[in-house]
């Protein structure tokens, strides 16, 4: 038994972390702009939905696709504003 | 750099700058944080870093994290851009993202030029990087494409300048990062000089106690 695989081998994470990288942002290059410009809308949509019962701050909705690997997954994330103690 | 104070500084002229205790040739234009984010329009964001073009050499603007509308106002009117990468996989991706927002979204690019960009990697651990557990300067710069400016190392010092409030290149000038931070500016004023790390000096009791500890 090699004594370093005690310790994982050398020089691992940092060759998995470059290779992850490169095939994560081929895909984000080879994205032609329009997945922006429907997470865009939805966000519009979302917003429009939740704020007409909801006093929200526009910036607190937040889409992200991600399209890493074989699925293609939304995001959705919504602050709402702290409850008013009253 | 986003906030209403900007907003403020457009109706009111440049009485929103706050001048630097240190350095007197510093001038901030502090971001308040108010629940009208909005208030800051494209248009406004505009007619400040013009106004201030004209009394300064450099307005450098901060960009908050993220890709959002605040990055991507702060980059608008930029003549170049600095980009700070951190040797992660989250942080090279958002500069990656950032890459091209800069190659599509900025005055420059829509007037059918290229952004000049440089890149600067911080946090940057020589030691990790060497065993393979950190990924290397030559990498980021192979994925992103973008000339190195500048290698700024963890470091220590940071966390104690920013304890007294102080920028490192002020509270210990001899300091590797503030080293970094210098050459890196020499390097945006257009001198040539080769990039280097700074590194902590250390002892040989340092270095056999790191080594054994790696
Ligand atoms: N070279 C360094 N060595 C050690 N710690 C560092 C170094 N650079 C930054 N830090 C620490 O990392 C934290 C974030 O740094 P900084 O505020 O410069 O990042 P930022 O990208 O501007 O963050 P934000 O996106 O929140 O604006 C700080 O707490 C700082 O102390
Ligand atoms: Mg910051």
């Amino acid at each position: 038994m090699n004594i370093l695989s005690l310790f994982g081998k050398r020089g691992e994470s940092a060759s998995v972390a470059k290779n992850r990288l490169q095939i994560l942002l081929a895909h984000e290059r080879a994205d032609d702009g329009s997945d922006a410009v429907l997470i865009s809308s939805l966000r519009e949509d979302i917003l429009a939905v939740v704020a007409k019962r909801v006093d929200i701050d526009p910036d607190s909705v937040r889409l992200e696709m991600d399209r890493s690997g074989d699925v293609t997954t939304l995001g959705i994330d919504i602050e709402l504003p702290a409850a008013k103690a009253s | 750099m986003i906030s209403s104070t900007l907003y403020a500084a457009k109706r009111r002229s440049s009485t929103a700058l706050v001048r630097d205790k240190k350095l007197h040739n510093l001038f901030l234009l502090p971001a308040s944080q108010t629940r009208d984010k909005d208030a800051l329009t494209e248009e406004g964001v505009a007619s400040v870093i013009n106004e201030l073009r004209m009394y300064f050499d450099w307005v450098i603007c901060d960009s908050p994290a993220g890709i959002e509308r605040g990055a991507t106002l702060a980059m608008r009117h930029a003549d170049e851009a600095i980009i700070v990468s951190n040797p992660e996989v989250s942080s090279v991706r958002d500069c990656d993202r950032i890459i091209g927002l800069l190659d599509a979204k900025t005055k420059v690019a829509e007037d059918g030029g290229r952004m000049p960009k440089h890149l600067m990697i911080t946090r940057y651990d020589t030691d990790r990087a060497k065993t393979g557990d950190m990924l290397a300067t030559d990498d980021v710069v192979d994925i992103l494409s973008v000339p190195l400016i500048g290698v700024v190392p963890e470091s220590k010092d940071v966390l104690k300048a920013s304890n007294v409030g102080l920028p490192v290149t002020l509270s210990d000038e001899n300091s590797p990062p503030a080293k970094a931070y210098m050459e890196a500016t020499r390097r945006l004023l257009g001198e040539n000089i080769p990039v280097t790390i700074p590194e902590e000096k250390k002892s040989l009791f340092g270095k056999l106690f790191k080594g054994r500890a790696a």
